[in-house]
Order: structure tokens, then sequence, then C-alpha cells
């Protein structure tokens, strides 16, 4: 049922049954190493490319998730599944052998969080009743698709991000389900929103303005107020991004700075890595960081109500090269464990 | 689009997210690449020096001496110590010859995935060919200027 401007309250409450996670090294290595499902100490997994070694973390994320809940993939309805790559060549490959009803969904950075509305979405209006979603991304294949071959020699500023290598997905089932689970309650898709950042090394600073909306939207929505919400994750806004968010929130009369934390400042250690310079990014970024550690914290009950906003830059390098500014999205769902 | 949300217009957000923004240390940059681009040319200059002491005549010196900084940035490059390089001293390892030699391996080796003719081959000059392109116009024009101004005398 819609309510207020652009949110839904899903009725049948639909349940997050279990997720899955796959990283990388750096990833492995950082501040969140142990909630990761899966981790692989080799960049390319074993494969001649990255983009392979990509299509590798999703498979292995998702038959990590069949295997996590004891069902073939045949009981699975659908899959939503995006990356970074042109043409969605990860999840393509990745679903390839899954025989699996399968979408393919580009939201860049936001595609897990949009992945997750539509599959709810489906299970709430009884369309389905297992869906998965997921999304993948690889720093290397990401570096030589938006920015410069790896080797070449060169600087970042400090507002520049570096993309996870990993990937998550999750299970959205019918609430019948006996397992104990947290549930989805309320969605709220994002319009695009551009003020007209057009430096893509400054990606946090152009899609702030977009989880702005997105979660200013939500709660007026919904009614209801940031401190409801035990934590409110964006997904890769970075150190600077996070800041500007919680600014822009309270210039419109919202304190956000109790409740809020951003996917890409936890995955890595933003102060003494050099390499992150602003945090992490991709598809990956909140993938991997809400399926391995928050999805973790949710059921052990550490926190209870989320608001999980994912924001993407949905440019590309033509676009950037041809003189647009950078087209910002945000999705928020609100996961919760009680439902009242 | 429902911007007044933000009660600021794009030229008012992009001066705000510069306020925002933590700039580029500049005078650190500055400094790293004066050191490291002055070595490089330093190494340059001490294998020319070298070899016309071995009494080798200095145009070939200077020959030897540029394709041996080339080698050293292509094998810096295939190693993976010239990126890591060029996070320090940015424009100091991009602008002498060693860079433009690690312009060119780094995406060959990147591209060598989609096979030798389509992927190494026409990638190879990716961020080399905008140099070539103008820096082959700009001795053009030179050539032009210079033959014009030896005609008048």
């Amino acid at each position: 049922m819609k309510i207020g401007k652009q949110t839904l309250k899903l009725e049948n409450t639909p349940k997050l049954l279990e997720t899955s996670s796959s990283v990388g090294p750096k990833e492995a290595d950082g501040p969140l190493g142990n909630y990761f499902d899966i981790k692989v100490n080799d960049i390319f997994f074993g494969e001649k490319t990255f983009e392979k070694a990509e299509t590798k973390f999703l498979t292995t994320a998702i038959n990590n998730l069949l295997q996590k809940v004891s069902l073939q993939n045949d009981k699975i309805d659908y899959i939503f599944s995006g990356d970074l790559l042109n043409q969605c060549i990860a999840s393509a490959y990745s679903v390839r052998d899954l025989e699996i009803p399968f979408f393919g969904l580009y939201g860049a950075c936001s595609t897990y969080v949009e992945g997750m509305i539509l599959a709810s979405i489906l299970v709430n209006s009884g369309m389905g009743e297992k869906i998965i979603y997921s999304a993948s991304s690889h720093f290397c294949s990401s570096e030589r698709q938006f920015r410069m071959p790896l080797e070449h020699g060169n600087q970042r500023p400090p507002s520049a991000q570096y993309t996870v290598t990993g990937a998550g997905c999750g299970l959205i089932t019918t609430s019948k389900i006996e397992k104990k689970a947290p549930f989805i309650t309320y969605v709220t898709p994002g319009k695009i929103v551009d003020l007209g950042i057009n430096d893509m090394a400054n990606m946090g600073a152009a899609m702030a303005p977009a989880a702005v909306m997105t979660i200013l939207t939500h709660l007026e929505d919904t009614g209801r107020k940031p401190e409801y919400y035990d934590a409110i994750i964006t997904g890769d806004l970075g150190n600077e991004g996070s800041e500007i968010l919680i600014d822009l929130c309270k210039k419109n009369g919202v304190d956000i700075s109790k409740v809020h934390t951003d996917c890409g400042k936890e995955i890595f250690d933003t102060i003494n890595d050099r390499d992150v310079n602003s945090g992490g990014s991709g598809c990956g970024c909140i993938a991997s960081v809400f399926s391995g550690y928050f999805y973790q914290k949710m059921k052990e009950q550490k926190i209870n109500k989320v608001l999980l906003v994912a924001t993407g830059a949905l440019m590309s390098p033509i676009s950037i090269n041809q003189g647009e500014s950078i087209p910002s999205i945000a999705h928020a769902v609100a996961i919760e464990n009680e439902v009242n | 689009m429902d911007t007044n949300k933000f009660n600021m217009t794009k030229e008012e957000y992009k001066e705000y997210v510069d306020k925002k923004s933590e700039n580029s240390p500049i005078l650190k940059n500055v400094l790293l690449a004066f050191l490291v681009g002055g070595i490089i040319c330093i190494i340059g200059q001490v294998v020319t020096n070298c070899l016309i002491a071995k009494n080798i005549d200095e145009k070939t010196a200077k020959t030897f001496s540029t394709v041996f900084l080339i080698f050293l940035g292509a094998f810096l490059t295939s190693f993976n110590l010239y990126s890591k390089l060029g996070k320090y001293a940015g424009a100091g390892s991009v602008v002498p010859i060693t860079g433009f030699s690690n312009s060119i391996v780094a995406p060959a080796i990147e591209y060598k995935a989609e096979g030798y003719i389509l992927g190494l081959g026409s990638n190879m000059f990716k961020i080399a060919g905008p140099v070539l392109v103008y820096g082959i116009f700009c001795s053009f024009i030179y050539g032009v200027i210079y033959y014009v101004i030896t005609m008048i005398r």
C-alpha cells in the first residue's frame, strides 16, 4: 500500500530469511573482516581476468546462501542481480548456470537495495515466495572501467573512494516461514537528484543529496523520527558524503547524527589506510557490509530497527567526458526484528 | 525536480562542497614531485655521464640514457611498483619519460585479457595516445615557426 509521497507499506511483511557475503583480501583485512562469510585471499579468485573473478565472488556468495538455507536452486522463484560492469556481465554470468528466472538491474551502488525492494514487493504481493537479490563489485574491474589501468602511477584526491571487492545477497521469503528473521516493513524507492557535481573523484558529494531526499521523504511518509531507528545505514557516501548528509539533514531540522553509519566508512580503516581515501564504494560495499556485518547484528538483536539506504551514482565515463553532471539516486528499506 | 528541500541552487551546492571537501596536500605533493622527478632525472644524467666517460659520443650516450629510463619505467610497471611510486610522487613520476613508458605498459598489461589484437594492441596507447597526437602536432607548429624565422633571417 502506498503511503505518503513515495513509500510503500508492505502489509504482509516479507522476511529477510538469510544473507550471504564474500569479499576480497583488503576487505577481509579490514575492521569488519570477521563478519564476512567467505574471505578470499586472491584478488583473481583463481581466475584469469578480473571480470571472471568478480563473477566468481558473486556466484560463491549465492551458492553459499542456498547452502545456508538448504534450498536447491529450483525452489527459488526469481533472482534480481546487478553490478557495475558494462551490460551487467558479472550478474549474467553468475546466474548463467543457476536456472533461476533472472532480472538484471543497474542502479550503480544502489543496486543491492533496489533488488531488495523489488524482491520484497513481489513477495508481499504474493507473486513469489522465495526470491534472491544480489549485487557485486570488484576493485580491479571497476578501476579499469571507470578510471585508469591499475598499474598506471597516479594520485587520487582525498575525496576519492576505493571500490570494494565483494558480493552480497539475501533471500526474501513470505512471513509464513517459521524461522526467526527480520521483516521488511517499508520501502522508499528514490528519485534521481542531481545538484550538478561532475567530479568522478567526489561521488560522496554527488550522492549525498539523493540520500537526504530519500531519508527525509521516508521519515515524512511514515511519520517516524530518526530516533525510531537503531541505525540509519547508508551505502557508500564515505567520510565526506556522510558529513554532507548529516549537515543537510540538520538544515532541514532532522538530526540523524546519532543513528547514522555508513558502510563505506566501516569496511576500511579510513584513518590509517592511505589508499582508501574517503572510504569504500561500489555495489559490493553495502552488499557485503550489510549481508555480513549488520545482518548478523540484527540476528543477535544488537540492533532491531534499521533503515538501509543505498546510494548510486548513475553516470558513465562517457557522459562525464561529454560534460554531464552526476545523476544520483538513493533507495531506502526499513528492516525490523518486530512487527507491531 | 523537488530540490527546494536543500534551499540551494547548483552553484551554491558546488560552493558548499568545495568548502567541505578536504583539499589535496599541495605543498607535500609538490615537494615529493620535485624530489622524485629530480631523482629520475639525476639517474638519467648519471647514465649519460658514465657513458661519455667511457668515450661514447654525447648523442649516442643521450639516446642510450633515454632507452634505459624507458626500460626502467616499464620494468617497475610490470612489477606493480611504478603505481606505488606514483601514489606519492604524482607529477614527479608522470612527467619524466619513465612515466610515458608507464602509461603505455600499464594498459598493455591490463588489456591483455581481451587478446593481443583487440585488447593489448588497440588499447596500448589509450593514455599515451593524446600525448603523442598533441606532441607531434605541437612539434609541427614549432617546425613551421622555426622555418619562417630562418627564412626571414
